[in-house]
């Protein structure tokens, strides 16, 4: 059954438009990211989902009932906000009760599911408290919380850990996949780092300018972005593109790197048949940083030796678990990621194996995938 | 060696140069404070010396202990000034609280003409005290205010004459005092109303609270620092209201209206008794301090409690 079903939805504000004909349709169970920079409409999305803001058109359903008319309360949704929103003059216990308090329920059922979102969460000593004793990691449990002791056909997030620090971001981000994983909730999750989206989501929704560029598993997203928007977006350091040739080779295709000059770069490939069109045209190639790596690297599952590319190192930066490497592949800029230890000289030449099995051609004119 | 003694030399110019600099801020903040506080101070004590004098025209030297405040506590002018003061500060306070605070929740509701409104609403604070009181004289006088307004409408049965009424005349005080500062509060609370992060109304709506609930549970329990702040501030104008009181009915009918600045006055400048007026100023003091210390102490411990949060 769709938890929740979005068709042709659009939001205009004046004459600016924020939205335009977003269309998805999320299973019940699923863990689904809305990823974007910001600006790209997916909190107003979010927003409209919860029934805070209205649509300007289309179709809202959660549960298989039109909702486009019903007052968030009774969307049978929960929301966690980014600034936690705890109501601060309440204490924690009350702070997730207050809701069961609206809708009439009565007091041992209120302690009941009190007691087990508390045992869940681990906030059983946080109970009587108030927000501002609270440390971030805390409030944002007690908002968790607050979301959980519904039990609501869709969970809302929005932007939930981008206040917690680096560290703590991590703990709760594994937190919260736990917790979906445990109690199978359907939840929509909203943020605009990339690194969210791929580690929690059982399918992304990456947004740019109002409209859903891509709604799919998080590794197609990372294998086959559907466009070059979401090729940069998605990864980091983001997949490396740059223009390049697509030549006949026989029964295959050449993409040439700075065709015609002393270093440029053929890679041939292979298993690319939907390029074929594209023979004799130029090209956007994609291909990730560690798809490009250290002369000797062996890729995973690979059948035969690497392609391997002699190239100058213009900068080199170690991050500890590994190095990234600035570079040039036929006069165009690249990273690659290589071994931690290894630490080419800036301005010397390097050679580095390509996994050339993982490249991606786009339509430099339309910017979509072409295989 | 040159360059060190170059260097050595400059921080002493440019300390100097700093306090040429900085001279004016200090001639601007300084000097009045020093003498408003010296003002304050020594006339503060110079008014708790003349107290406990026998002083009447003149101020005189010589001890009478407390037998000023003795009369000026038995005397029937005060008794009626002080339980004047306790209704006047009592119901200002409340009434000024609550009009404010429903105009700044009517005035959240993203209405138009919210800047004309405000700026109305706040403009009575702008006015002198003798202006509002000398306007509510007219107003609410029988003769030419709004009861002849009512009777001439063709409203011949209108009555309304709190004016000149012993019992009512305190709250005409009350009505015109509202009217000067209840913009005051209502700023205050606006601001407060402001500063409520819009997630958390947006939870309180998706918790299915209505209006009424979350205004009454989730909002106007964050403004309460600010209420603390509305109530002092509108006491402590209550305690030395004497402009206001003076401009619209002068303590009168008779002493119906009587406030202890009223008192101080009348017996300093009027009954020239400067030992018994010194000795109700004081009072007043103290019941000003009655106000103002417990709420330095809140501050203390506010925060304290948040230094340590």
């Amino acid at each position: 059954m769709a938890a929740l079903s979005i068709r042709a939805l659009s939001k205009r504000y004046a004459n600016l438009e924020v939205l335009k004909g977003i269309d998805l349709d999320i299973e019940s169970g699923e863990f689904t990211v809305l990823v974007g920079p910001s600006g790209c409409g997916k909190s107003t999305l979010l927003n409209i989902v919860a029934g805070l803001d209205r649509a300007s058109d289309g179709t809202i359903e959660i549960g298989g009932r039109v909702v486009n008319d019903v007052p968030p309360k009774d969307r049978d949704i929960a929301m966690v906000f980014q600034s936690y929103a705890l109501y601060p003059s309440m204490t924690v216990r009350q702070n997730i009760t207050f809701g069961m308090e609206c809708r009439g329920v009565a007091k041992a059922e209120q302690e009941k599911a009190l007691a087990n979102v508390a045992r869940l969460l681990q906030i059983e000593p946080l109970l009587g408290r108030k927000p501002s004793q609270l440390s971030g990691g805390q409030r944002q449990r007690v908002a968790m919380g607050r979301a959980l002791v519904r039990d609501p056909l869709l969970f809302l997030f929005d932007e939930p850990l981008s206040n917690l620090d680096a560290k703590l971001r991590v703990e709760m981000r594994m937190e919260i996949k736990r917790l979906h994983q445990r109690i199978g909730a359907t939840i929509v999750y909203v943020t605009h780092d990339q690194i969210e989206a791929m580690t929690m989501a059982t399918r992304i929704a990456v947004m740019h300018r109002g409209v859903v560029q891509q709604f799919a598993d998080p590794d197609t997203v990372y294998r086959y972005p559907a466009n070059l928007f979401v090729a940069r977006f998605m990864g980091s350091p983001p997949m490396n593109t740059m223009p390049a040739r697509l030549e006949a080779d026989g029964g295959g295709a050449v993409a040439v790197i700075g065709a015609g000059r002393p270093d440029e770069v053929r890679l041939h490939l292979q298993g690319y048949e939907a390029a074929a069109s594209y023979i004799g045209r130029e090209v956007v190639l994609g291909i990730r940083p560690e798809c490009v790596a250290e002369g000797d690297r062996v890729f995973s599952g690979a059948a035969g030796p690497p392609v391997i590319v002699t190239a100058p190192v213009e900068l080199v930066e170690p991050t500890g678990a590994e190095t990234i490497v600035l570079l040039r592949l036929g006069g165009e800029p690249a990273q690659a990621r290589i071994s931690p230890d290894i630490r080419p000289a800036p301005g010397a030449t390097f050679s580095f194996a390509l996994d050339i099995r993982r490249i991606c051609l786009f339509d430099p004119e339309t910017e979509r995938l072409i295989a | 060696m040159t360059e060190l003694v170059s260097t050595a030399t400059r921080p002493g110019r440019s300390a100097t140069s700093e306090m040429v600099r900085r001279l004016p801020e200090f001639l601007m903040i300084w000097v009045p404070l020093l003498l408003s506080a010296a003002h304050l101070i020594s006339f503060s004590i110079w008014t708790i010396w003349i107290s406990f004098t026998p002083s009447t025209l003149v101020p005189v030297t010589g001890w009478v202990g407390l037998r000023n405040y003795n009369s000026v506590l038995a005397s029937r002018n005060w008794q009626i000034a002080f339980d004047n003061l306790l209704l006047f500060g009592i119901a200002f306070v409340l009434l000024s609280l609550t009009t404010g605070l429903l105009l700044a929740i009517l005035l959240d509701q993203r209405i138009r003409g919210e800047n004309v409104l405000r700026t109305i609403f706040l403009y009575p604070l702008a006015v002198s005290f003798v202006v509002t009181g000398t306007v509510w004289s007219w107003l609410l006088n029988p003769g030419i205010g709004i009861e002849k307004l009512a009777h001439d409408l063709g409203w011949t049965s209108f009555h309304f004459d709190w004016l000149v009424n012993r019992d009512m005349a305190i709250w005409t005080i009350v009505i015109a005092a509202i009217w000067q500062s209840s913009g005051f509060a209502m700023a205050l609370f606006l601001a407060g109303l402001r500063s409520v992060d819009s997630d958390i109304i947006k939870a309180a709506q998706i918790d299915g609270a209505g209006p009424v609930r979350t205004y009454w549970r989730v909002i106007l329990p964050t403004l309460w620092p600010i209420t603390v702040t509305v109530v002092v501030v509108q006491l402590q104008f209550a305690i030395s209201a004497f402009d206001l009181v003076r401009a619209l009915t002068n303590g009168g009918p008779g002493i119906a209206t009587q406030l202890p600045a009223l008192v101080v006055y009348d017996l300093m400048f009027q009954r020239s008794q400067l030992g018994r007026g010194a000795a109700a100023a004081v009072l007043m003091l103290l019941i000003l301090l009655a106000v103002l210390l417990p709420y330095a102490a809140w501050r203390y411990v506010r925060q304290r409690r948040a230094a340590h949060a």
